[in-house]
């Protein structure tokens, strides 16, 4: 015998559905709208600099300045163009048609043969992401030209030099798509769950339909489950949309289990989905709904959740808000789980975390659906 | 003459009464100001690419004293942090993989010997690179540590490089992202608030009522836009205010020019939200549409991530991309002091934007009706 919970939740579901096939512009974009933008962002998004435009200004044209900045020319990540004055290679900067200029002094052999000469780099500050790695790339250059010559002519210098060797772990060529890209799929669920869910209520509301539910022998929660599972059901398209573009299409590797990262996604979804039924049920208005759920949705997870910025450089404070998002805990896991492998226990208290979440939304929107008229 | 006035009366009619219908409910009023000022307090300390704080693991085979002046000066920076010591190199992975510290530091046995005898000695690092950029900072730190090492054993001839980093001396990442929150923050409630201006007339049935008014749909477009950029450049203005006297990065352009830039980027904003808004049959679907639009235009503007890294493909889409130019015009503007003559190429696409999709809403209010 069915339970009448199951007999009005079904009922309910099924009404559900059918709203969201009748509009089918909205279940489209549902649909359509992760693949657009893990496209979109798995190529738009790099911070690898490549052949970066360098002016070299060589004053000093000797073999010996020649030799100094003879990395650049080698460098992938560099490509210089060779400028006759400082002053043109200054306007080019300014222009944006180099992002830096590495001038050698006129005076650099004669100071470098008495054991004391310097290179001047000019960087563009305004980005200053590429201009932190075009620094790390000229210096890198020179003293590499440097430790060459060191080895070419034996034991020059008194003492032995240190190397470093790196060994990188997780991302073995150090791209940024593949830390990206799963980030993606964190940004990609939190909208997702956002823009499905969060006028559904609100809509009801405006509407007066919802009241009119009221009368019927339905209970709240039966309303809240009814609207989240069709668009889990979306969201989880999606989600597998999302795996398949990132392993296939941008070849970032699964270390860790699949299992897990299913699961900790479908958990993720419904706390970002129930987020949005929350917020529709708490503002009961479809403009305060949707600027809020853009507010508590897209910038968060885009901004704080440790997908671009890395958390470890915050403040605490910011960090402490940083921990009450939920995307947070989903971002540190899938990173983990796509690059590193499976820490089982950091999967355990992430996902313990989000079902946590999960049931409070659940009971809070409850809350905003008793059967109370103003 | 009169019928000059009586047509800009009508619409300043409309606009107060858009005005009104925004700010009349005071969530609304929260909704629309109190958002970005938190965000910009939030986002100014949260997002940084400056690494501050890089927590390691020390594996001293060696136990020397080159080894010690090594890590003397690695302590000695104020950014490496030893987080934990080790014994084997079987414990590198149990601090790492868990993400206790970015990086181990091994020093081989003979580390100090080979020093002593003049040849190479290596230093094995091994980083943590699930973020990308993190890693590569880091490491160019340690390299950089390295080379004054050796520059003060003699061992490299000392080739010093004299870095001027121009508009932004310390290379802080506070100041690329700050001002171009700016135009960021202000574009993403602007274009859903013009969105749902329509939509919401629409669901409600009151648009029909008002397209029988003597107003033309121009005067329609007029008043529904203006409410929504004054909104834009309110919130424009909250988040300059946080940067320029919280946050205090000194702005070296004009604030005519900056006004002038903002003006015409929320116009441009506005336009497309005035667009979607008359596309969409109901709110959902104005919404929907602005969220399709809105994350596009954030993370392809080079707010984040710079344009040149972006195939060429996209780099040509991202010309109809207001807030690209927004972001641009704004840092330019604010950093570098840029005069009207440098960022009179922003101007163009912004321009061109604006007036494409502003008509092209007034068209289809008329146009679109279901």
């Amino acid at each position: 015998m069915r339970s009448e919970f199951s007999v009005r939740l079904t009922a309910l579901t099924r009404k559900e559905i059918r709203q969201m096939l009748r509009d089918r512009s909205n279940l489209m974009v549902g649909l359509l709208l992760p693949v657009a933008l893990i496209l979109l962002f798995g190529y738009g998004l790099s911070f690898d600099v490549r052949d970066a435009p360098v002016a070299l200004v060589l004053d000093d044209n000797s073999a010996a300045a020649r030799e100094a900045v003879s990395g650049i020319e080698g460098s992938h990540y560099l490509s210089p163009v060779y400028v006759d004055t400082m002053a043109r290679a200054e306007t080019m900067l300014q222009s944006g048609k180099v992002d830096a200029i590495v001038r050698v002094p006129i005076d650099f052999s004669r100071r470098r043969a008495a054991g004391g000469a310097s290179i001047q780099l000019v960087l563009n500050g305004i980005d200053s992401t590429t201009a932190t790695s075009l620094d790390a790339y000229v210096s890198a250059s020179v003293s590499n030209a440097m430790l060459r010559r060191v080895d070419r002519e034996g034991a020059a210098g008194r003492g032995g030099s240190i190397t470093l060797m790196q060994r990188t772990w997780f991302n073995e060529a150090g791209i940024s798509t593949w830390y990206l890209v799963p980030g993606l799929i964190v940004l990609v669920m939190t909208l997702v769950g956002a823009f499905l869910t969060s006028l559904l209520i609100a809509r009801e509301w405006e509407r007066g339909t919802l009241e009119a539910l009221f009368v019927t022998p339905v209970r709240p929660l039966e309303i809240v489950l009814s609207k989240l599972l069709p668009y889990m059901a979306v969201g989880l398209i999606d989600l597998a949309t999302c795996l398949l573009a990132a392993r296939f299409l941008f070849q970032v590797p699964i270390r860790g289990s699949l299992f897990a990262i299913v699961l900790a996604s479908a958990l993720y979804l419904a706390v970002s989905l129930l987020l949005g039924l929350f917020i529709s049920g708490r503002t009961r208005n479809q403009f305060a709904a949707s600027q809020v759920a853009l507010l508590t949705s897209f910038l968060p997870a885009l901004m704080l959740s440790g997908f671009i910025f890395d958390l470890r450089n915050v403040p605490v404070a910011v960090q402490v808000i940083a921990q009450l998002l939920p995307a947070t805990h989903f971002m540190g896991m899938v990173k983990s789980l796509f690059l590193a492998g499976t820490d089982w226990m950091m999967v355990a208290r992430n996902c313990t975390i989000l079902a946590a979440y999960a049931l409070v939304l659940i009971f809070a929107t409850r809350r905003t659906l008793r059967k109370t008229l103003d | 003459m009169q019928s000059v006035i009586a047509y800009i009366a009508q619409i300043a009619f409309l606009c107060r009464k858009e005005v009104l219908a925004i700010l009349k409910d005071p969530a609304n009023r929260i909704i629309l100001l109190a958002p970005a000022f938190f965000q910009t307090m939030l986002f100014g300390y949260g997002a940084t690419f400056d690494l501050t704080n890089v927590s390691y693991a020390l594996l001293d085979q060696s136990r020397g004293a080159a080894a010690r002046e090594f890590v003397t000066r690695l302590d000695g920076t104020g950014v490496f942090e030893r987080e934990a010591t080790l014994a084997s190199a079987d414990q590198i992975a149990s601090v790492i993989d868990p993400g206790k510290v970015l990086l181990a530091i091994t020093i081989p046995a003979d580390f100090d010997q080979r020093l002593a005898r003049g040849e190479a000695a290596t230093i094995q690092v091994i980083l943590d690179v699930r973020n990308s950029s993190t890693a590569a900072t880091a490491a160019g730190y340690l390299n950089a540590i390295a080379q004054r090492f050796n520059a003060a054993h003699g061992a490299a001839p000392a080739i010093t490089i004299e870095r001027r980093a121009w508009f932004n001396p310390n290379l802080n990442s506070l100041w690329q992202i700050m001002p171009a929150m700016i135009a960021t923050l202000s574009m993403l409630q602007t274009l859903l608030l013009a969105a749902l201006s329509v939509a919401r007339e629409r669901e409600q049935g009151t648009f029909d009522q008002l397209l029988v008014t003597p107003l033309s749909p121009l005067q329609i477009l007029v008043g529904k836009a203006l409410p929504s950029i004054l909104v834009g450049i309110a919130q424009s203005t909250i988040v300059l205010m946080i940067v320029l006297f919280w946050f205090r990065i000194p702005m070296s352009g004009s604030p005519w020019l900056l006004y002038l830039g903002l003006l015409s980027f929320t116009g441009a904003a506005v336009g497309i939200g005035m667009s979607l808004s008359a596309l969409a049959l109901n709110m959902q679907q104005a919404m929907l549409y602005s969220f399709l639009v809105i994350m596009p235009l954030t993370m392809l503007s080079g707010l984040l991530t710079p344009i040149r890294n972006m195939p060429e493909g996209l780099q040509l889409a991202t010309y109809v991309n207001p807030l690209r130019f927004g972001v641009d015009l704004v840092r330019r503007v604010y950093l570098e002091g840029a005069g009207l003559a440098d960022v009179a190429t922003d101007f163009i696409p912004l321009v061109l934007v604006a007036s494409v999709t502003l008509p092209l809403a007034a068209w289809l209010f008329r146009h679109r009706l279901a």
